[in-house]
Formats: C-alpha cells, structure tokens, sequence
C-alpha cells in the first residue's frame, strides 16, 4: 500500500516536473510546478516529515507559487510571446548535455539502487518524528542562531524587493 | 516500507528535471520556477536522509532553505519586473548585453 502511493506520488511529481517546462505558457507552468510539489508533500509525509510536508503546501504553494501566479499576470504575460521555436543552445552543446546529465543519473543510479546493506539502515521512527514539537524544539534551541539569519535574510528580501521593483517617474511617464 | 533509494532516484530525476528547464526554456519564469523545483528535489533528499538516519535535524535544514527559497522568489521576481520594464519581455535570448 505504501509502495503503489509512493510510485503515484513519484510518477505525478516527474510528469508534473517535465509537464512545467514543456509548457508555452507560463501559468499552465505554475500549475503544473503546484501539481509537483503536492506530489513531493506526499513523499515528505510518508517519510514522517508531517510538519514539513504541511509547509510545504501552505508556503510554496501556497504563497510562493502565487507570488508568481501574481507577477505572471502583473506583466500579462501570453504563451503567444514564446510561439516560435528556437531553443538556445545549439546542437552539439545539447547532445553533450543530454549524455553528461543521462551518465550523471546513470552514476547516481548505480551508487543509490543497490548499496548493499541500505535497507538495515531503516529504523521504526518514534511516534512523534517530524511532528510540530520536535522539529520546534530542535529550531529553538540546537539552530536558533541560523533561524534568527533567516528573520535577517527575509528583511534583506523584502528591502531588496522593494527598492527593485519600485516604479520611478520614468516608468509611469511610459505607465507600466 | 518503501525502501531510501527509491527517494533518492526520484530526487535526481527531478533535480535534473530543474536543470533541463534552466539549461532549455527561454522564459525567465519558467527558468525561475526550475530552479525552485531543484530546492524541492534537494529538500527531497535532505528528508530522506533524515528519515533514514532518525534524526531530525534535517528537517529544520528544509525549513531553513524554505525561508532561502522564498526570499529569492521575492528578489528574482522583482529582477525580472525590472527586466520586463526595461525590454517589454521576459525572453532570456534578448537579454545579451554582456555577451560577446
């Protein structure tokens, strides 16, 4: 049972994954990155991480992927912009790529799915792994110091934002 | 039980998912948004070990790259609204200033 929801979970989050950067249009894009991290939040709760997997929904898809939605429609972006078909890279680079990351994976692969004695590792979690408290009490004592940086990192983001995306009187003289 | 490994492959594929949408798109957002999928994939890994070690400090590492994740969110959208203002698009192509 927990198998066949974790190969749904896999299997929505790699289709959802190839399905965001195949598309033309960018919040068909966003959704689609929403779809994914849904299926990631599923993973997150099987492997006990109750807390995270929670806020995994309610800040990235909740808040980050709508900050996009936001700025996605902000500057009214359509998929027409990007119709026509020309990629970047040209065609040696990309076959180069496609080997260098198909060997990477292949090396990872082979490293990862069969290590020998990898399934002794697993340990019954204790009842409250991953739960609120814990995770808490591990963030207000043994990592307080890295979670006060955070609060400073995200008065740098938001001053940082701000001051960027500020429109200055020559912009609304053009009024965008 | 479903055993570690199993995560860790569907935490490569999606990392190298993110990477083809950065190397690939020519959309800035779409760019953007592989990116946050990569944290995810790494996020991925990161609660995989901490499951399989019994520990938990992994999961504060997640909550603290999710604080990361959302500042840059913040930071890149507001570089890319002033990418559209100044160009009228988002293509990665026309911005080629320093290119040479």
């Amino acid at each position: 049972m927990e198998l066949i929801i974790f190969y749904l979970a896999a299997v929505v989050a790699v289709g959802g994954g190839l399905m965001m950067i195949m598309q033309r249009n960018p919040v068909a894009s966003v959704l689609y990155l929403i779809v994914t991290l849904v299926a990631i939040a599923v993973m997150f709760v099987q492997l006990n991480a109750v807390f995270v997997g929670a806020l995994l929904i309610i800040v990235y898809a909740g808040a980050i992927l709508v900050l996009f939605l936001f700025v996605i429609m902000l500057l009214n972006l359509r998929g027409e912009k990007f119709a026509e078909k020309r990629t970047r890279l040209d065609r040696p680079t990309r076959i180069i790529l496609a080997v260098a990351f198909i060997l990477e994976l292949l090396a990872m692969f082979k490293q990862v799915a069969f290590p020998g004695r990898m399934d002794e590792l697993m340990v019954q979690a204790s009842p409250d792994f991953g739960g609120a408290r814990p995770v808490a009490e591990l963030l207000y004592t043994k990592y307080l110091f890295p979670f006060e940086l955070t609060s400073i990192l995200l008065l740098v983001a938001i001053v940082g934002a701000v001051v960027m995306a500020r429109r200055d009187e020559k912009d609304k003289k053009r009024g965008i | 039980m479903v055993p570690m490994p199993y995560y860790l492959i569907v935490g490569a594929v999606l990392f190298v998912i993110g990477i083809a949408g950065v190397i690939l798109s020519r959309n800035l957002i779409i760019m953007f948004m592989s990116i946050e999928l990569m944290l995810n994939a790494a996020n991925l890994t990161i609660i995989t070990f901490s499951r399989f070690l019994n520990l938990m400090d992994g999961h504060v590492f997640v909550f603290l790259i999710m604080a990361v994740a959302a500042a840059e969110a913040a930071v890149g959208l507001a570089i890319i609204i002033m990418l559209f203002r100044n160009r009228e698009t988002i293509d990665a192509d026309k911005f080629n200033l320093l290119k040479w």
